[in-house]
């Protein structure tokens, strides 16, 4: 039963993956980004992190797909438009690190299989990433980069403030 | 986990979906009726005593419209958009519990669905994947005016889930726990009801609630007046009807949720538990409407700027007046 279902999420994940990268229209595209990463969610509740398949819904599938649908409308790009962008370099770039993290995958599927099919099936410990692990780990051990991640995040609204309100412009 | 066991699943999923899908057919009879007694008016009493049939005559009348579907619509995502927006609403149902637990078989059974203990969290999941249905319907339809309904209704969707997910921050600090059957458990009698301890924070769930389910005030990704029918105007038939059962069923299952987080879910003194339920959810549905006959609706750029600027401050506010009284 739990293996029919992590199939069953997995195929749906990689399928919805190839989906997001071969449909012609942006906003299609973000659909299958949204179908995709609710799969992951399912993937993190089959093993038992509730806490994190909510967060990957609420988080990405929710607010940040949200977003990006809204920009893909509003500038409702054309094929022609998006196909005038398409560089060769981008191509080269994008196939090497593809294939350099391909090789990525397949080295830990490897390493999983040569050290046997139980370690892949090894259960999940009782309180795995349950909501009291997760934030007393934030709070204790990882403050530092917590802190961190935030100064950064505030950069990032301080830079998007700047630039939608742009040069000379004082009209809020 | 036995036949039995399966059996009283199977069962409470039934009942309360069953429960459920009544409520959203009888709501829009219980809304003309209530909207024609504010504006003075009789509304439908033709089919059936007091026009109790008029739902199962509107549903009829649906079912056999012609389903257009318009030229150069995505085909796949317009069929499926109304389906998206109408699931998620029921989803949110089966984290409440809906009354006290009996036995049945001499059995111990909960009335909620599934009782996770990130009931909350579940609640704003669901909630974030609403807004899709309208998002991609609007877009789909290939039309100027669902589109622009669609973009209204994904600006307004993000800006008024943040106020609420904060506004629910406040009611986590005081409960200590994302458990519905616990934060139940909690407010066992009326003085320890949490709208007691959260005014502001339940006044800002209200707000973004009405903005969440896209009622007047906030009904702007519909606003007939300015968007001809907003983003289900390409919509016919079952689809259409789909649209509205989701916003009825959208309308019930925000009022159970603040029924169980703020008023005490099914407890009550004398009635059983399911009719104070049923009693507390019908109280905030006739707001519902209430305000519906009463407010007019909001101007695009009042809305988004009331939600930015003055809900969200208020929401921070109450989380920081919230930790200064419980360090206190």
């Amino acid at each position: 039963m739990y293996m029919a279902i992590f199939i069953l999420f997995a195929i749906m994940s990689i399928a919805g993956a190839i989906m997001v990268i071969t449909l012609k229209s942006p906003v299609s595209s973000a659909i299958a980004l949204i179908f995709v990463l609710c799969c992951i969610a399912g993937l993190f509740a089959l093993m038992g992190a509730l806490f994190m398949a909510a967060l990957q819904v609420i988080v990405y599938a929710g607010a940040i797909m949200v977003l990006f649908l809204f920009i893909i409308m509003l500038l409702n790009l054309k094929d022609e438009i998006l196909g005038e962008d398409e560089k060769k370099v981008t191509r080269v770039f994008g196939s090497i690190l593809g294939i350099a993290f391909l090789l990525e995958i397949g080295f830990f599927v490897r390493r999983a299989l040569t050290v046997g099919s139980e370690s892949l099936m090894y259960p999940v410990p009782e309180q795995f990433a349950s909501i009291e692990v997760i934030s007393t780990g934030l709070f204790t051990k990882f403050l530092f980069a917590f802190e961190i991640t935030s100064v950064l995040l505030l950069v990032a609204i301080i830079g998007a403030i700047m630039l939608s309100k742009g040069e000379g412009k004082t009209e809020y | 986990m036995d036949l039995i066991d399966i059996g009283i699943t199977v069962g409470k999923v039934v009942i309360i979906f069953g429960a459920l899908m009544g409520m959203v057919a009888y709501m829009t009879l219980f809304e003309r009726r209530v909207i024609a007694f504010i504006q003075g008016r009789i509304g439908p009493n033709r089919v059936g005593f007091q026009g109790l049939l008029q739902p199962i005559a509107d549903a009829v009348k649906l079912l056999f419209k012609e389903d257009v579907t318009p030229a150069g619509a995505n085909k796949f995502l317009f069929a499926i958009a109304p389906m998206l927006s109408f699931i998620p609403t029921l989803l949110t149902i089966a984290v409440i519990p809906v009354a006290e637990s009996s036995t049945i078989f001499g059995r111990e059974v909960d009335w909620i669905i599934s009782d996770i203990n990130i009931g909350i969290l579940f609640v704003l999941a669901v909630t974030a994947m609403e807004v899709y249905g309208i998002i991609i319907g609007g877009w789909a339809s290939n039309s100027k005016y669902p589109l622009l309904g669609a973009l209204r209704a994904s600006a307004q969707m993000i800006s008024y889930e943040v106020s609420l997910g904060l506004a629910l921050v406040g009611l986590l600090m005081v409960t200590g726990t994302f458990s519905m059957t616990e934060i139940v458990a909690q407010q066992s009698s009326f003085l320890q009801w949490n709208i007691f301890k959260q005014p502001l924070g339940f006044l800002l769930f209200i707000i973004g609630a009405f903005a969440e389910v896209n009622r007047i005030p906030f009904d702007l990704p519909e606003a007939e007046a300015e968007l001809v029918g907003g983003y289900n105007t390409e919509f016919s038939s079952m689809k259409f009807a789909m649209y509205f059962m989701g916003e009825y069923a959208a309308m019930i299952s925000i009022s159970a949720i603040m029924v169980t987080l703020y008023f005490g879910g099914w407890q009550g003194p004398i009635l059983p538990s399911p009719i104070w339920f049923l009693l507390k959810v019908g109280a905030f549905l006739f707001t519902f409407v209430w305000v519906r006959g009463t407010l007019p609706r909001f101007r695009y750029d009042q809305l988004m700027r009331f939600g930015w600027l003055v809900l969200l401050p208020l929401a921070l506010f109450n989380i920081f007046i919230t930790g200064v009284i419980m360090v206190l």
